[in-house]
């Protein structure tokens, strides 16, 4: 295994904690002892006492354990640190503001089985949010539970076979067919599986939007139980046929589910329940500029239509004149599908989002992450092969395909961009594109970061033609190199063993 | 120019056939290896399972993506390749060799017979690769 150091910085080479260890060394003064000593034997059962001493626990003091964490908390790039167009994962900003507001103390010390009568703010902040969000999609029936945008899909696509179920009763066996768009993320087929469908892939058309004489194709094969289709599509076009694909749909006995990953180019302008889809997640850690990963949960709701309600996860928020309860009375439920109800923390800093905004703020939001987009697709289109010739959405498809002749690849082009400060866009996604590039600017960066991210890419391409192994060899101004990973993935080291020579010592 | 060996049959999926009998021996072909990037993980069926033609047998994840792989032909796996557990990268290294994946025993070997010659696989990967 070998890593390359591109900067000998001492910050930049910290090693592990346990290679700071010094024997004796502790970050704690304990006060002189002013009971009588008891024996430990006596005190904690042998089984769960450990006998090895603390053997390998890292000895450190505390300014050793600061600087170490603050030393590896640099090396991140984040959205606080610049632009992160990253596509399909919106990451926009996290506005300051929703982190105060999700730090108030009557929210952060509420207990979640904390009596109704105690808790009525927290209710109506999540019924709130429910509201809004049936606002936003044109689809009433709301459960913010699901922790996640594959969670959330799974609750959807498990609310359908469950309503299939009653509706159809025996004979709903023979309806297993879900079909799912071959752009499609690969969480959706996962979904549809573990509720027990069989997934069909319906082709593109060259427009890069879905075949319909494939899809009336495969509903006339029978058995359809639903469609999964995320809207605008993963190369960033909207389905203009949408009404059409739903209705057909419809006919054929199924349901229409929407992946709402892409909501941050519709949020304020269009609303699926009006283009006639029957459930939908959102992700608020897109859409609603709550935190993604870094340890933070995500809040994944599901939004359906009234007829699709009473099978919603259990407990469902009411309200009952001016009051709010929690209602778990609802036969046909799913059932729960997270612990209490869900990550309360990203409703408040949703709830925060939405009226920071406001109704006309939001379609600003919304309308400017689209003009971000096209804004940057206008400009690179000469440079980089843009597989389809429909204006993009919220973010834009580019392939590799006018630089490989140098032998650059995507992969090349994205590591180099880390060169000029910027996050890579997703690559290597959807996988219909060839050398994929799916870059999503959101609408936090304005037209001076758009123009430096412009040029970023141009110098990049003058560089795959003049001097291609600058691109090969990138990143160059980072801690390390460019990573083997190939055998990352082959051969993981997963955790430090006493026995094994650290990282460091052996690049 | 991807490498076709000629005493080989070819899918449209980009898997090779190679038959002993009635017993396939499927794997990828170079073009296929070369459009994945490296190969870090094979995920297999088990011997015993059954397919039929042109079914997802299992998968091929590379540092860039998973991909599905379909048998070209239906009937009963008889062996997989275990040896791709700790060497994913024969899949890349020796496509037609060492990274062979399963055999299958075929229920009608006609299928083998209709899949494209190397000659025909080379006109293919050049109108569509």
């Amino acid at each position: 295994m070998s890593i390359t150091k591109v900067t000998q910085h001492p910050t930049q080479n910290e090693g592990l904690i346990f290679e700071r260890s010094q024997t004796g060394r502790v970050g704690y003064r304990l006060p002189k002892l002013d009971v009588e000593a008891a024996n430990i034997d006596e005190i904690i059962p042998a089984e769960l006492r450990r006998g090895d001493g603390l053997a390998d626990v890292p000895e450190v003091s505390e300014v050793d354990v600061i600087r170490h964490f603050t030393r590896i908390s640099t090396w991140n790039y984040s959205i606080d640190l610049g632009m992160y167009p990253l596509g399909s994962c919106t990451m926009k900003y996290n506005s300051r503001l929703n982190e105060k507001v999700a730090r108030i103390g009557g929210y952060t010390n509420l207990h979640p089985l904390a009596p109704e009568e105690e808790t009525q703010g927290a209710l109506e902040l999540m019924y709130r949010l429910q509201e809004d969000l049936a606002e936003i999609t044109g689809l009433p029936g709301v459960s913010l539970q699901p922790a996640a945008g594959a969670q959330g899909e799974m609750t959807g696509v498990m609310l359908i076979r469950a309503f299939l179920d009653k509706r159809d009763g025996e004979a709903s066996k023979d309806r297993r067919v879900m079909l799912i768009p071959e752009s499609a993320h690969g969480t959706n087929p996962a979904s549809a599986a573990l509720a027990g469908f069989t997934v069909k892939a319906i082709r593109a058309n060259e427009d890069g939007l879905t075949d319909m004489d494939h899809l009336r194709e495969l509903c006339a094969e029978g058995g359809v139980a639903g469609l999964m289709l995320t809207n605008p599509n993963t190369v960033g076009i909207f389905e203009t046929n949408i009404k059409e694909i739903c209705e057909t749909i419809h006919n054929a006995g199924g349901l229409v589910y929407m992946d709402g990953a892409n909501m941050n180019a519709l949020v304020g302008v269009a609303r699926p329940g009006d283009m006639g889809v029957d459930v939908i997640h959102l992700n608020l850690h897109k859409t609603f500029s709550t935190p993604h990963g870094g340890g933070g949960p995500g809040c994944g709701p599901c939004c359906c239509t009234a007829e699709l309600a009473e099978f919603l996860p259990v407990p469902r928020i009411e309200k009952t004149g001016e009051r709010y309860h929690l209602n778990y009375d609802l036969p046909h439920s799913i059932g729960r599908v997270k612990a209490f109800f869900g990550n309360f923390g990203m409703m408040i800093r949703a709830l925060s989002y939405i009226y920071t905004h406001g109704a006309e703020g939001l379609r600003e939001a919304t309308e400017t992450a689209v003009l971000n987009a096209r804004y940057v697709a206008a400009k690179l289109k000469d440079t980089y092969h843009m597989p389809f010739e429909a204006d993009c959405m919220h973010e834009g498809i580019f392939s590799h395909k006018h630089q490989t002749a140098s032998g650059v690849h995507t992969l090349d082009i994205a590591k180099r961009l880390i060169d000029y400060g910027f996050h890579p866009p997703t690559i290597y996604f959807p996988l219909v594109v060839e050398g994929a590039m799916l870059i999503e600017p959101t609408e936090s960066v304005g037209r001076a970061d758009l123009d430096a991210f412009v040029d970023a890419m141009k110098h990049i391409d003058r560089e795959a033609r003049e001097t291609p192994e600058l691109v090969l060899g990138a990143p160059h101004s980072t801690r390390i190199g460019r990573l083997d990973e190939a055998t990352a993935a082959r051969k993981p080291v997963l955790r430090w063993k006493p026995d094994m020579e650290s990282l460091g010592k052996s690049a | 120019m991807s490498n076709i060996p000629e005493n080989l049959k070819y899918s449209k999926d980009h898997e090779w056939v190679s038959v002993e009998g009635d017993v396939a021996t499927i794997g990828i072909t170079d073009y296929a290896q070369s459009s994945l990037g490296d190969v870090v993980y094979v995920d297999f069926p088990r011997a015993g399972d059954r397919f039929a033609i042109h079914e997802a047998f299992g998968s091929v994840e590379s540092v860039k993506a998973v991909s599905e792989i379909f048998t070209p032909v239906g009937g009963e796996v008889v062996e997989v390749n275990e040896g791709l557990n700790d060497a994913p990268e024969s899949v890349n290294n020796d496509p037609y060799g060492a990274g062979w994946m399963v055999k299958v025993k075929m229920d009608n070997p006609g299928e083998a017979d209709a899949m494209m010659t190397s000659a025909e696989y080379e006109d293919y990967l050049s109108s569509n690769g």
